[in-house]
Formats: structure tokens, C-alpha cells, sequence
């Protein structure tokens, strides 16, 4: 019984998003049908493009190509990040010298940094990497040390009290207590890192998402290929936001979301 | 019996005004004493500087002939909030004072300190699973394990319920029982000191004096509700104004 009713109630809660969904296609196609639009592509076109590009193939190398920069500029950000952000957090002549800077540096949009990227490292894979680099590393250290300031005062103490030595102290007990708000940070910059990627990809790439788009367009104005690559590129950013999404139900770190 | 803590003309302010105004007390190995008085009267603070974590504006504490000067596992101090880690398990939490290399004597010690106070079966529950009455437990437990000489107890039952703070006395003293420690403890329960203290500590608050001291010359096991008890808690709560 119990299985029974908590599938049922999965299924009230996927139910009303698939039919806002299949609704918006169905306005969609109306629109594009009645309007008689030659450039504008019905869904049924872009599912189309889609088996097309599925086709020939060149569809997993853009997406590849786009989770590799992804990749790539995410983790050299996380390896810079972490251990600064935890350094930012324990020191206060750190925190105090470095914060200002970053948070000067952190509203400044990534796309701003394109001429910049281009300039210094050319327009190969170099620079979108870069970019989702300057995306991911602010939020990243902002919100780790954020996280070192927010652990309460009584677990240093009691680590204090029994003299943990200094490893102890930051394996077991503030890089865990961190840990959920590290997790938020990475949330965070791993959504903006694929907006970046994105966009960084629309100048003067071969390959990636974004270069499909732009292509699409230039290339004999093929908007059923222009819209399936955004509905890819939102599918995908979604499975990348569950994934972070599954981190946050480690045993580790549950004890602070919910319990 | 010999001399343990020597608290010497402890004082401690906070902008401009004393909070803890000259505390002398000389509390002997193996004392349990209990301090009472009325919520924000400054116990905390006077209990923050006797465990280490605080420095005294003047004044100071000496441990076995030995002036304190932070705190350390010698006395290790369990307060009203609790400080057990919720990312550790219940035996990762009671092995975190032991700093040694050996870890199966670590698992074993915690195991069997976590039996002592009542968790046998639970070694692998985060804290999170736990009710508040085990949780005080496992805190206990993680205290005991490092064989500290002190414990400091700053109101350490008061946010459980009565039944649950009634249990946990008796807990105490059954531990205490085995394992001989000196014990201070904080706190706004009369009948809670009268039940487990030798010697009740009475502060005044604002700023925090010795008012009065009372030996508790019952022997344990005692019954907080038998006729002596109760009317030394009276006596208590007369010299408290109430």
C-alpha cells in the first residue's frame, strides 16, 4: 500500500507540469500553422532537425564539446576555489584583503570577459573554458567562506576542548560543516557555468551548442535546428541541476538539508 | 582530599559594567558542585572562564596547582545546546577526542563508552535519527571517552522534558558512580543541584557573587522528593527570594 500511494502522489506532482508542457507545444503549432510562418519551424519540424542532427551525428559531438568546456573550466574553478574560500573563512587578514576584490569581480558578467579571453587566449577551446572558469570561481569561493563564517561557534569550541589536532579540525569538522553550503556554491556555478558556455561558444567556435545555434541560423537560416538547440541546452542544464541535486542527498550532508 | 580547582578572585566585564564580580572557590577531587542562580546572572561566563574557553579580567583558575590558561581535554564541557557533531556518526563522534593512531582500540573505546550510557545499537545513527534525551547521551559519552578529570556541565538537561531530565540525572550519577570525576555544574534547577551536588554554589546575580554555599550531606542514592531534600531545596530557593 505504502509504495502504491507515494507513486500515486509522484504521479499528481508530474502530471500538471507534462500537460502545461504539452499545452505550450500545442499553442506552439497552432500559432505557427495559422500565421503560415515560412522561417519559423512547427515542433514537428524541429523534432526533425533533431533526428537529423542524431543522424549524421554531429548532435553528441556539440554536446561533448560543450560538457567538456563545462567540465573542464567547473573543476579548475572547485580546485582553486575550495581550498581559498576555506582559507578566506578560518583567516581574517584574508578575508578582509581578498573579499573586496571578489566581490568587485563577481557582478562583472562573464560574456564581459569574451574580448579579454579572446585576446589572451584566442578562440579555441582556451577561452570558453576561461570563461566558465571566471563563471564558477566567485560563487564558489564566496559562498564556501560564507560557509566557514556560519559554523557555529560551539562545535569549534568542543573541537578546541578536545584538542583536535589541525587536520582533525578541518576534516572533521570544518570541511563537513562547510560542505552543504559548498555544495549550494557549486549549484550555483555549475548553472551559471552553462549559460556561459553557451554563449562563449557563440564566437567564432567549431563545434558546441552554441556554435549549432549560431550555425544554424547563418547557415540557411535552419530554425528547427536553432530551437532544438535551446530545448538541449535546457534539457541538459536541467539533468546537471539534478545531479547537483542528488550531492545534496548524501548521508554526509543531510543533516542539514531537512532531516 | 586534595585540592582540584582554586578559583582566585575571578572577575570578568563586558563594556564597562562587571558581570562576574570576585568568585573564590576551592572545589576538591572528586566534588560534584553545583552553581545556582537566576537565568542570565552571568553563570555561563563565570563557567567559560573556569573551563578555559574565556580569560578572566583579573583573577585567576588554577587546576592541580596549575594556572589555567585555555581550555583543554582534561575538563571537557557539556552545555544546554549540545555540541555533538550532526555530520558524524554516533561513534565517529565518540572516537573524535582520541588523537591516537590505533583505530580499532579508538572503535572499541567508543563502542564501549556508548554502552555505558545506554546506545548499544545506535553506534551508526547520525545525529539527526536521534531524540534529544540520546543525543545528551552521546555527548556525555564523547566526553567520558578521553577520561577527562572535570566536566563541566552547563545546564545540561534543561532542554529536555522533566521525565527525560529526571532519567538523565540519574544516568549521571550511576556513571559518575563508576567513573570518579570532578564535576561543576550550572544551573536554574534547585532540585536538580540538591539531587546531585555535594556542595550548591548560590549566585547573586547582576553581577554574579558567591551568595551562600550549602553542603548537600546526603549520601547516593538519593531521592529528590524524600523530606531532607526538599527542605534544603526550600532553603535553597529562600536564599534565592523565592
Amino acid at each position: 500500500m505504502g509504495w502504491c500511494i507515494s507513486y500515486m502522489a509522484k504521479i499528481n506532482k508530474i502530471w500538471p507540469p507534462v500537460l502545461l508542457l504539452a499545452l505550450l507545444i500545442a499553442v506552439w503549432w497552432l500559432v505557427v500553422v495559422q500565421s503560415a510562418s515560412v522561417i519559423f519551424p512547427t515542433p514537428g519540424q524541429v523534432v526533425m532537425g533533431t533526428l537529423e542532427l542524431v543522424a549524421d551525428g554531429t548532435l553528441w559531438g556539440h554536446i561533448g564539446s560543450s560538457l567538456m568546456r563545462v567540465g573542464a573550466g567547473f573543476f579548475m574553478a572547485a580546485i582553486l576555489a575550495v581550498p581559498l574560500g576555506l582559507w578566506m573563512g578560518r583567516v581574517d587578514g584574508a578575508y578582509t584583503t581578498l573579499n573586496p576584490v571578489f566581490q568587485i569581480l563577481r557582478p562583472i558578467s562573464p560574456i564581459a570577459w569574451i574580448p579579454l579571453a579572446i585576446l589572451w587566449f584566442g578562440v579555441g577551446n582556451a577561452s570558453p573554458i576561461f570563461l566558465i572558469f571566471i563563471a564558477a570561481v566567485f560563487p564558489m569561493i564566496v559562498q564556501t567562506a560564507a560557509g566557514v563564517h556560519t559554523i557555529e561557534k560551539r562545535y569549534l569550541r568542543a573541537a578546541e576542548n578536545f584538542g583536535a589536532p589541525r587536520a582533525k579540525l578541518l576534516r572533521q569538522v570544518i570541511f563537513p560543516a562547510v560542505l552543504p553550503d559548498l555544495i549550494v556554491g557549486m549549484r550555483i556555478s555549475l548553472g551559471v557555468a552553462w549559460l556561459v558556455v553557451v554563449a562563449a561558444e557563440m564566437i567564432a567556435l567549431r563545434s558546441g551548442l552554441g556554435y549549432l545555434i549560431m550555425d544554424s541560423r547563418n547557415a540557411g537560416n535552419r530554425y528547427d535546428l536553432v530551437i532544438a538547440g535551446m530545448i538541449i541546452i535546457g534539457l541538459i542544464g536541467l539533468l546537471l541541476d539534478g545531479l547537483m541535486r542528488l550531492l545534496e542527498g548524501l548521508k554526509s550532508v543531510r543533516w542539514r538539508y531537512g532531516r | 582530599m586534595a585540592d582540584k580547582i582554586i578559583i582566585q578572585n575571578l572577575k570578568k566585564g563586558f563594556g564597562g559594567k562587571p558581570v562576574v564580580d570576585g568568585i573564590d572557590l576551592t572545589i576538591a577531587d572528586g566534588e560534584f558542585v553545583a552553581f545556582v542562580g537566576p537565568s542570565g546572572c552571568g553563570k555561563s561566563t563565570l563557567m567559560k572562564m573556569i573551563a578555559g574557553f574565556e580569560q578572566p579580567d583579573s583573577g585567576q583558575v588554577m587546576i592541580d596547582g596549575v594556572v589555567r590558561k585555555g581550555p583543554n581535554a582534561n575538563g571537557i564541557l557539556i552545555s544546554q545546546h549540545g555540541s555533538v557533531f550532526p555530520w558524524l556518526n554516533v561513534q565517529q563522534n565518540l572516537m573524535f577526542g582520541l588523537h591516537g593512531a590505533d583505530h580499532a582500540q579508538k572503535v572499541e573505546l567508543a563502542d564501549h563508552y556508548a554502552a555505558l550510557v545506554g546506545l548499544k545499537g545506535f553506534e551508526k545513527h547520525y545525529p539527526h535519527e536521534l531524540s534529544g534525551g540520546m543525543l545528551k547521551r552521546v555527548e556525555i559519552a564523547r566526553a567520558l571517552v578521553v577520561k577527562p578529570e572535570i566536566l563541566y556541565m552547563d545546564e545540561p538537561f534543561s532542554a529536555l522534558d522533566a521525565l527525560m531530565n529526571l532519567r538523565m540525572r540519574t544516568e549521571l550519577l550511576r556513571i559518575l558512580e563508576k567513573e570518579r570525576h570532578t564535576v561543576i555544574l550550572i544551573t536554574h534547577d534547585v532540585e536538580e543541584a540538591v539531587h546531585l551536588a555535594n556542595r550548591i554554589v548560590v549566585l547573586a546575580p547582576r553581577p554574579t557573587r558567591i551568595q551562600a554555599i550549602f553542603d548537600v550531606p546526603f549520601p547516593q542514592p538519593r531521592k529528590p522528593t524524600s523530606p531532607e531534600c526538599q527542605a534544603l531545596k526550600e532553603t535553597v530557593l529562600r536564599e534565592l527570594g523565592l
